[in-house]
């Protein structure tokens, strides 16, 4: 470990710090001015008070559906963060504490999911959603992510040390089944895990860009594709870009700021490492 | 009637995980293989068993090795500043620091926001025209570059942004391996008179030796992948061609053209695969080189 109090230490980190939220911070300039202040040299450091009459034209915007794609994006990955935390918790706990045959190589094939790039999935997985008749609508960003190989993984790490085996033996000798366990003993001990689970699962999904970028027809975006429409083709008025960006990134900056503390605690705690 | 119970339960458990996946996973990736033997397009549907043609033409597709370039000189150019300040990070996020907590979040910042406004955000940033790099580049008496035209310019922008994005997250990744090695092993250097640098090397780097290879093949397989920062860094009607003369397309914005915009979905698949194997030798050639990092001193 270093020697603790070096003022060095502190003017890097401060340095480190400032250069994470500095582009924040360009977005929020940008997205408070008008596009003639942000082609303008030097350019603008402070804000401007554009914001809330760019956020209006972003949201009138026919083509880019700004509000509608804020509502699908909540929708689309609340529903894939409580699938998500459900079927990971069941199967974590499974994994962690019940024995069964077959139990390490599925584990095995758990962690090898997550070694795959989503790219060699795509195109039969667009072939799929068409003969499913799902492509374009938001079921074809759902579907596919109501489980998480890295949640079924994490949930199991936590499961291992956090019930006692007597606990389940206990209640086991008792008479209850095993879905009795799971729901009175085991899922309430899971919860601090699965909330951080849930948070980086709503932040993942949320965040998705590729898969909904390829699959989502012109009525039904999300808040990235959305984006994506506000910076490309016809449409590229600089600082309506930036208001757009600014809303789209907003919601997950402040869930991380109420809950950054759970969130580092679950990276501490090694949830996050295969 | 209990025992049997407890006997199938555990299959119920997990079996909504194997489910889907089997459906939404496991299927698309074995079908990808069958794919790429034949000439199918978007609208045609199969047109008949090619065997390796494919595999065969991507040899010799000058664009497809053009973007396998780009792919691995931005891999390169963002992984490896990436790791190292990672590491440096961690070391320095592990001493006793005041307001730890506000650190941490600090470092992570970054990785909440999406790569669709990370692109969109460095995209202006980067502008040549009236960018704030350039204007900064400006006042310090520099030419502006145009971070779009050149190779090696847009190279450097996009791991820029990578490294923005991601090297918080491997520290704090990193930082939580740090706490694992026992306090003792620094005291006896500094006992011995090692130097802060000294430890580092010493103690630090080989401790971390298994959660470095686990960052990096991480970093590896997300750096192949690369789409949406050149995609959006681009912009335009055509952004997913990487530039006037493909300059920055990666290999997966390369997949991503010829199955939807050039509707060859046999032939995408095909580049989806040698992707895949691409990973996987970049992983074992990770896990080869970091093994001697022991071996250092």
């Amino acid at each position: 470990m270093l020697r603790t109090k070096n003022p060095l230490l502190y003017i890097g980190l401060t340095a480190t710090v400032l250069l994470s939220a500095a582009p924040l911070y360009f977005m929020l300039v940008m997205a408070s001015r008008t596009t003639d202040e942000i082609v303008s040299l030097p350019p603008p450091l402070s804000l401007g008070g554009r914001l809330f009459p760019n956020l209006d034209e972003v949201f009138a915007n026919p083509d880019v559906l700004f509000g509608r794609a804020l509502v699908n994006s909540f929708l689309v990955a609340t529903v894939a963060t409580v699938c998500v935390v459900v079927t990971s918790s069941l199967a974590g706990f499974a994994f962690a504490k019940l024995r069964f045959k077959g139990r390490n190589i599925l584990l095995l094939f758990v962690i090898g999911t997550m070694m795959v790039p989503v790219q060699l999935g795509l195109i039969p997985l667009y072939m799929l959603m068409t003969k499913l008749g799902l492509n374009g609508g938001l079921e074809s960003v759902t579907l596919p992510f109501v489980v998480a190989g890295f949640g079924v993984f994490m949930m199991r790490q936590f499961a291992q040390q956090a019930i006692p085996d007597e606990m389940i033996e206990a209640a086991r000798v008792d008479g209850a089944s095993t879905f009795r366990i799971f729901f009175s003993i085991v899922f309430p001990a899971l919860r601090p895990a699965a909330a951080v689970l849930g948070l980086l699962t709503f932040m993942e999904r949320w965040n998705d860009f590729l898969w909904p970028y390829l699959t989502l027809d012109s009525e039904h975006p999300t808040v990235q594709v959305a984006l994506s429409r506000l910076s490309s083709g016809y449409y590229s008025d600089q600082s309506l870009i930036m208001a757009g960006t600014f809303i789209g990134t907003l919601p997950l900056v402040v869930v991380f700021i109420v809950f950054g503390r759970q969130i580092i605690g679950g990276i501490m705690e090694g949830g996050l490492k295969a | 009637m209990a025992k049997t119970e407890a006997r199938v339960a555990p299959y119920a458990f997990v079996s909504p995980f194997f489910i889907v996946f089997a459906i939404f996973g496991f299927f698309p990736l074995v079908y990808t293989l069958w794919v790429s033997l034949h000439d199918w397009s978007l609208l045609a549907g199969n047109q008949g068993f090619v065997g390796l043609a494919n595999y065969r033409e991507l040899m010799h597709d000058t664009d497809f090795w053009r973007a396998m370039t780009n792919t691995i000189g931005i891999f390169v150019l963002a992984t490896v500043p990436q790791l190292i300040l990672a590491t440096v990070l961690a070391q320095v996020l592990n001493s006793k620091l005041r307001a730890r907590t506000f650190w941490r979040m600090g470092v992570l910042l970054p990785n909440v926001t999406s790569v669709a406004a990370v692109g969109i955000i460095f995209g202006l940033i980067f502008a040549r025209d009236y960018g704030i790099v350039n204007w900064a580049l400006g006042t310090i008496g520099l030419d502006p570059i145009d971070w779009q035209g050149h190779r090696w310019s847009s190279w450097l922008a996009i791991s820029v942004m990578v490294d923005w994005r991601w090297t918080g997250y491997n520290a704090l990744i990193l930082l939580a391996s740090l706490q694992a090695v026992p306090k003792e092993l620094y005291e006896a250097a500094r006992i011995d008179g090692a130097s802060a640098w000294r430890q580092f090397w010493s103690i630090t780097v080989p401790m971390l030796r298994p959660t470095i290879i686990f960052v990096s093949i991480v970093a590896t397989i997300g750096g192949i992948q690369l789409f949406t920062e050149p995609l959006l860094f681009g912009s335009g009607i055509n952004a997913i061609a990487g530039g006037s003369t493909g300059q920055f397309q990666t290999v997966a914005m390369y997949l991503v053209q010829q199955a939807f915009t050039g509707q060859r979905f046999g032939y995408a698949s095909t580049v989806a695969w040698v992707l895949f194997l691409l990973i996987a030798v970049f992983a074992i050639i990770n896990v080869a080189l970091l093994r001697r990092i022991k071996s250092v001193d």
